[in-house]
């Protein structure tokens, strides 16, 4: 492969060039030919264009995994964390820095099985950071393990006789645990991916972007799904958008809603502490 | 002069050195320091937060640190093997952070919450892989406070995190202290300059200077990955080692108790410490020579201290509360040059005077110790 040819993030078909987003001695990336990761972190990229994003006021974090490395992609400041506790870190710096910008990529295993505990608090807290999930329902670093979103009956190399687990939906999980911004969209919707990007960034809470993504390396090998195109074509057929009528999230089977599910305004963790420290500090006796 | 808490000592030196965030989980015997900052910090524009478990914890000070802010977390054995993850990041992403561990009984749940000195090894090499700690340990109500400060100091001085070994008495013992001023090292600012790379002591936080690349993995000063030619990795690694190798005497706190002349030496460490000087009182009114070594700094262990008095005495006692941790790389530090005498328990009881003076005396006079003798002896009321 030519220098340079090596992903999406720097040879848009369409648009202009995202080079000033990336971190260039990083390249090239170490995902996968067909990987839809690449397509997620361009979307980002873009989403921080978009919205004029100070890059030295932003923090990419990433936890372990294939997701893990988009921070070093991106130039910005880069927090490449433990397995799935890049919440936990991000926590940590938005409270002690309300400034900076946080943004975490994360994938399925970060998200909803290491990280599970790490996740729901941070949709609890609603502190103003925003969790883009990079859901390719595998393990892909290690080698094509089932994830905790690994769909019934689907095989990987731990489940080789086929899942018998239930899989999580990230996006209801986020609903459930207090997101105020819960969003989800496919690798084969790419605009839409830059879009809630960019409204999750420009919410003020904790925001969720579930990005449904291909992995043909493992998920779409073990079970015939096809190449990256071909998986594409199956995310489609697999997601359906929203309607305007409400979702029956107990009557889904199969098919995954997409859409933004939840936007609503509630006060945020680091807006309280700070009402907090203010309401102190005219009161306390310090010493 | 006023009467705290050897937590609340702890929570004040933290304030004092300049800590302004805390993230934490509740645990006995630590809670109340988390409790001191819950409260204090608001009004001193600092930021609390109890966290879901010790992994987040940690992982929050980690973030806070990196976001400019002096931080901290403390917590007991059970939360302290919870927090090993983190150790490991911190140490390799060379992070400023102070971690308190107040030793209760264990493993596991253990003797909630009886004091132990059980986490020594575990604060050293707790996470996998060669790392740099700076481990640091207190006897008293006010030393809590004066190490508490230190530990910040040698954090920010050397990018490391250390670990302050308190144990349950010391953290709900109440003394009279008057609190004493001390030095704080601040952090480099961008305007003082200093090169902002790993390796080195300049540490910009997110927002201040260049964008900053921060991974656990093995990586280069620029913190790129290096992970597949291991000796970059290992460039850096044994330079935080070195660093802490080299200025080793500013690193090491111990309290000398007449030990100037002594030929029989007790060399302890924490709680332990406070028995071992009223044992060396009653064996000096006696006129028998006997001197105390209070170590204050575990790890980096101050070899060459404990080979020097090696060299002047005729026998050494290790009373710990558990079952032989330090005197490991005592007796590695040693080298024979004098015998080195355990005397271990885990029942989560304190040590009394009288069982180290009868072990010393063992020692002294018959050149042995049965150590399970003497304490089975009082156990059982003989």
């Amino acid at each position: 492969m030519e220098p340079g040819a090596w992903s999406p993030l720097l040879m848009p078909k369409k648009g202009k060039s995202l080079e000033r987003y990336l971190r260039m001695s990083q390249m090239p990336t170490l995902w996968c030919p067909g990987c839809g990761h690449g397509n997620i972190a361009r979307g980002m990229l873009q989403a921080f264009d978009e919205l004029h994003l100070n890059l030295d006021q932003t923090v990419v974090i990433g936890g372990i995994g294939c997701s893990g490395r988009t921070p070093f992609y991106s130039n910005t400041n880069a927090m490449h964390t433990t397995h799935g506790r890049a919440l936990a870190f991000g926590t940590g710096i938005k409270m002690a820095n309300p400034d900076l910008t946080v943004v975490a990529t994360m994938g399925d295993g970060d998200t909803a099985a290491i990280g599970g505990n790490h996740f729901i608090h941070s949709c609890r807290r609603n502190i103003d950071i925003t969790a883009i999930v990079f859901n390719n329902s595998i393990y892909g670093m290690t080698g094509g393990q089932f994830a905790p979103t690994t769909p019934q009956d689907k095989k990987s190399s731990t489940t080789v006789y086929g899942n018998i687990d239930e899989p999580f939906d990230i996006a209801e999980l986020a609903m459930a645990a207090g997101a105020s911004f819960v969003a989800r969209t496919t690798t084969f919707d790419f605009q839409d991916t830059t879009e809630l990007i960019k409204k999750g960034i420009q919410h003020h809470g904790f925001s969720v972007v579930e990005i449904i993504t291909q992995c043909p390396t493992y998920y779409g090998k073990i079970n015939k799904l096809g190449n990256a195109v071909d998986m594409l074509e199956y995310e489609k057929d697999m997601t359906f958008p929203e309607e305007d009528e409400p979702i029956d999230w107990k009557e889904l089977s199969g098919q995954m809603p997409l859409g933004i599910f939840r936007e609503e305004q509630r006060s945020e963790y680091t807006d309280r502490y700070r009402e907090l420290r203010e309401s102190q500090k005219s009161k306390t006796d310090v010493t | 002069m006023r009467l705290i808490q050897g937590n609340e000592a702890c929570a004040l030196g933290a304030l004092e050195a300049g800590c302004r965030f805390y993230a934490g989980y509740p645990i006995t015997p630590a809670s109340e320091i988390m409790e001191w900052m819950a409260r204090k910090l608001p009004a001193l524009d600092g930021t609390f937060v109890q966290m879901e478990d010790e992994i987040a914890s940690l992982a929050a000070v980690i973030g806070a640190s990196w976001a400019g802010k002096k931080a901290m977390t403390a917590t007991s054995g059970p939360g302290f093997s919870l927090m090993q993850e983190h150790v490991g990041y911190a140490a390799m992403t060379e992070t400023p952070c102070v971690i308190v561990d107040s030793q209760r009984g264990g493993p596991s749940t253990g003797l909630p919450t009886l004091p132990s000195q059980g986490d020594v090894m575990q604060a050293r090499w707790g996470t996998h892989g060669d790392h740099a700690v700076i481990v640091l340990t207190a006897s008293s109500v006010l030393d809590t406070y004066v190490m508490t400060v230190k530990a910040f100091n040698l954090s920010e001085t050397y990018r490391v995190p250390v670990v302050l070994l308190l144990d349950a008495t010391i953290s709900h013992m109440r003394e009279n202290v008057e609190l004493p001023e001390l030095e704080i090292v601040e952090r480099i600012t961008e305007a003082e300059g200093g090169e902002d790379i790993f390796g080195n002591r300049a540490f910009f936080p997110f927002g201040v200077g260049p964008r900053k690349v921060v991974t656990g993995l093995a990586h280069d000063e620029k913190g790129k990955p290096e992970t597949s030619r291991g000796q970059v990795g290992e460039r850096l690694l044994k330079k935080a080692l070195d660093r802490l190798y080299v200025d080793r005497d500013h690193i090491v706190s111990y309290k000398n108790y007449q030990a100037g002349d002594a030929k029989w030496l007790i060399l302890s460490y924490g709680i332990t410490s406070r028995p071992a000087r009223a044992a060396v009182d009653k064996m000096r009114e006696e006129g028998e020579k006997v001197g105390l070594i209070d170590l204050q700094t575990l790890w980096p262990f101050p070899d060459e201290l404990v080979q020097s008095y090696s060299e002047k005495v005729e026998g050494i006692l290790m009373p710990e509360l558990n079952l032989g941790q330090l005197i490991m790389p005592a007796k590695a530090a040693i080298e024979g040059r004098a015998p080195v005498y355990p005397f271990n328990r885990a029942d989560g009881k304190l040590f009394t005077p009288a069982e180290i003076i009868e072990a010393m005396r063992e020692i002294m006079y018959n050149g042995k110790l049965d150590q399970t003798a003497i304490l089975e002896q009082r156990r059982n009321g003989k």
